[in-house]
């Protein structure tokens, strides 16, 4: 019986390192708790979808070898000083071969501080702020649209109706946000829009009520801004309830949410610039269709991706697709692959900036613009822009 | 100047609230020398309490009032007898980590069960209009409930036999219980009572603004400097220091970019605390 035991432990002990040396381990850690929360688990869900299907189908494949794909994540409570200390850990103490950012700009750029110390390849699938690009950086691919992005569309949509518009820019005091609306004034003025109001405030704010009766103050007919969730939401609400009245209205983040249409009233009209939605119409160079995602989402978790979730999920796609060309788990190969990559996936087209200014930095992808509109009664999101991909047309004014 | 009338206004009634969530924590610390930091998470309480029986039972949103009394009361004396009686007398830091842990405790199961998704209670009510400016009737409410409570509270400590007690524990604990008063009681009956503000004050909140899990802690700072504004222990003062500080917001909001109004505040706290360390409430009392 012993020698029995013996054997059957050598047999484990010989099959662990197999075992092993068919995995990848991707490291990455996510919001579990604190003010990012909602968005940062949306993301992890998309990627999460991602491992199983791949891990479903066999895994990788990598030259003549199969990968499973084993996440290792912890929670970094939405605070910088503890994604320092987890993204060091997940490459030392884990072993992580590669890397996925965390939610939001500003954990994102203290990630990339670490991943490019160690030399490891990062996607970047929730940091939309630009500067992180600026750093320097040979490893670091950004999946989604870059935040100089986000207004480019309500402003393009808002001139076709207003083009002397007179816009109150409202944004809270995060990198994001800033670098949202240090973008978007250029563009406004480019317009040959007027900036009647231009604030930050600061992101802990929960009561909007002098802001708001400024921005009525200022004249202005159209509102831009916001940050992330809670602000966003609460804004939309107090705009109501004060009877602003305002002609455009874009918030920032918080209106993609489904749980946005229980502010009622509040949400009609709303937009919101979007870096996916489940009405957008790519055609997928490989990968799964955007009804196939959806699909697989809502079977999964019982409710409509947003688009956090897809950009988790593209960015484990892309890292596949990187893997698969360069038939190797060398770092190096498969960075050159990213390095050369220009596709389109369901979640659009993806190429990155390759050379030193600015390396890895989102040059392809397009945003979207989503508006609450009423429906027989129900609120809905529909696409408003741009025209090509829109499912509903744009409601202007709102009011 | 219809843009500075309608800040200063809405300022006081939001002020009001601020100072209704302050009087809990005042009324705690001068009874029995303790820092709740509970406080912010009996806010959401109050928020959730709110949420929960207006949108999932159907109660109508101010009914709700009644039952978060209750049910404020009672929580705060289970907290009381669970996590402050021991550490009554006991150096101040002991109940401030007391608490805290509570706090923490408290906040991690509603993350748990909620995530930190964004609640709104659908309240609304007719406001009124002055010019292009609208205060919402649901502002104007939660200021005139804030009146009533205030009232009740200052009839309940200066009018009652009971509130007598409670002001003879806060002056004295020792000669309270030499003169028979059941000390211990009182004391859960105070905390109650700053436990129940600070969840009317979070319901009242939410009939104003969505809410998180995490909205307390915006709230219980602005309880804290609202409380040493108004001088410690002093309910009065707590409401009369929430409602200047709520006006100085809607002072200064119109003149200054919104991210200065926070400086100005804590500028204006630390000018207080210099001249009049006993807070505002000395102002009166020199009289």
């Amino acid at each position: 019986m012993n020698k029995l035991w013996f054997i059957a432990a050598l047999g484990a002990f010989a099959a662990a390192p197999a075992f092993a040396a068919n995995t990848i381990t991707i490291g990455m850690t996510v919001s579990k708790t604190g003010p990012l929360n909602v968005d940062s688990v949306s993301q992890l869900r998309g990627a999460e979808l991602w491992r199983d299907e791949v891990n479903a189908k066999g895994g990788i494949k990598v030259g003549a070898k199969r990968y499973t794909v084993r996440f290792v994540e912890y929670d970094d409570q939405s605070q910088g000083g503890r994604v320092q200390q987890l993204y060091t850990r997940l490459i030392l103490e884990d072993h992580s071969q590669f890397l996925l950012s965390p939610y939001s700009s500003g954990l994102t750029a203290t990630a990339a501080v670490i991943s490019e110390q160690y030399g490891k390849i990062m996607m970047d699938g929730g940091g939309a702020e630009g500067k992180i690009f600026k750093l320097g950086n040979k490893y670091l691919f950004q999946v989604l649209s870059a935040a100089d992005q986000y207004l480019s569309g309500p402003i393009a949509e808002l001139k076709e109706h207003d083009p002397h518009a007179k816009v109150a820019f409202v944004y809270s005091d995060d990198p994001f946000s800033k670098a949202v609306v240090t973008a978007a004034r250029k563009q406004a003025e480019e317009a040959g829009f007027t900036v009647a109001l231009d604030e930050s405030y600061p992101p802990s704010t929960t009561d909007f009520t002098a802001v708001i009766n400024k921005v009525i103050s200022s004249g202005a007919d159209a509102f831009l801004g916001g940050g992330h969730y809670p602000d966003g939401a609460t804004l939309a609400r107090q705009l109501h309830d004060q009877k602003a009245d305002l002609k455009w209205v874009t918030i920032l983040v918080a209106p993609d949410s489904e749980k946005f249409k229980t502010l009622g009233a509040a949400a009609d009209g709303i937009t919101v610039p979007s870096q996916w939605e489940p009405q957008v119409k790519y055609t997928p160079d490989f990968g799964p269709t955007v009804a196939q995602f959806t699909k697989m989402f809502d079977a999964k978790f019982k409710s409509d991706p947003d688009y956090h979730a897809a950009t988790g999920y593209a960015e484990g796609l892309l890292l596949q697709h990187a893997l698969e060309e360069a038939g190797s788990i060398d770092r190096d190969k498969v960075a050159q692959k990213l390095n050369a990559m220009d596709v389109t996936t369901f979640f659009g087209r993806d190429r990155f900036a390759t050379g030193a200014p600015d390396h890895g930095l989102q040059l392809a992808h397009d945003m979207v613009l989503a508006q609450w509109q009423r429906k027989g009664g129900e609120l809905v999101k529909e696409m408003v822009w741009p025209d090509a991909a829109a499912t509903a047309k744009v409601i202007y004014p709102i009011h | 100047m219809f843009g500075l009338l309608a800040s200063i206004l809405d300022g006081v009634l939001i002020g009001a609230v601020y100072g209704l969530a302050a009087m809990g924590i005042t009324l705690i610390w001068g009874v029995m020398d303790v820092v709740n930091l509970t406080h912010g998470a009996m806010i959401v309480a109050g928020m959730f309490g709110t949420y929960l029986l207006a949108s999932a039972a159907g109660v109508p949103v101010y009914a709700t009032l009644p039952l978060i009394l209750i049910g404020g009361f009672f929580a705060g004396v289970v907290l009381y007898w669970t996590a402050v009686h021991r550490v009554i007398g006991q150096p101040p830091l002991m109940s401030l980590l007391s608490t805290f842990a509570v706090n923490l405790v408290l906040v991690g199961v509603g993350t748990a069960v909620w995530g930190t998704d964004l609640f709104n209670v659908p309240a609304s009510l007719p406001g009124f209009s002055l010019g292009r400016y609208t205060f919402p009737g649901t502002h104007i409410m939660a200021a005139v409930l804030t009146a009533a409570i205030a009232a009740a509270l200052y009839l309940f400590l200066y009018r009652t036999r009971t509130g007598k007690a409670v002001r003879a524990v806060s002056g004295n604990r020792e000669a309270a219980e030499l003169v028979g008063i059941p000390t211990a009681r009182v004391l859960a009956l105070s905390f109650g009572l700053g436990t129940t503000l600070a969840c009317v004050a979070g319901m009242l909140i939410a009939t104003m603004f969505p809410f998180t899990v995490l909205s307390g802690d915006a709230y219980q700072l602005k309880s804290f400097v609202v409380t040493v504004l108004g001088g410690l222990g002093n309910p009065t003062g707590a409401l009369v220091a929430g409602i200047a500080l709520g006006l100085l917001e809607g002072v200064t909001t119109p003149f200054v970019p919104v991210s200065w109004t926070l400086v100005i505040e804590f500028v204006l706290f630390v000018v207080v605390l210099i001249a009049l360390p006993g807070g505002l409430m000395r102002l009166w009392q020199r009289r």
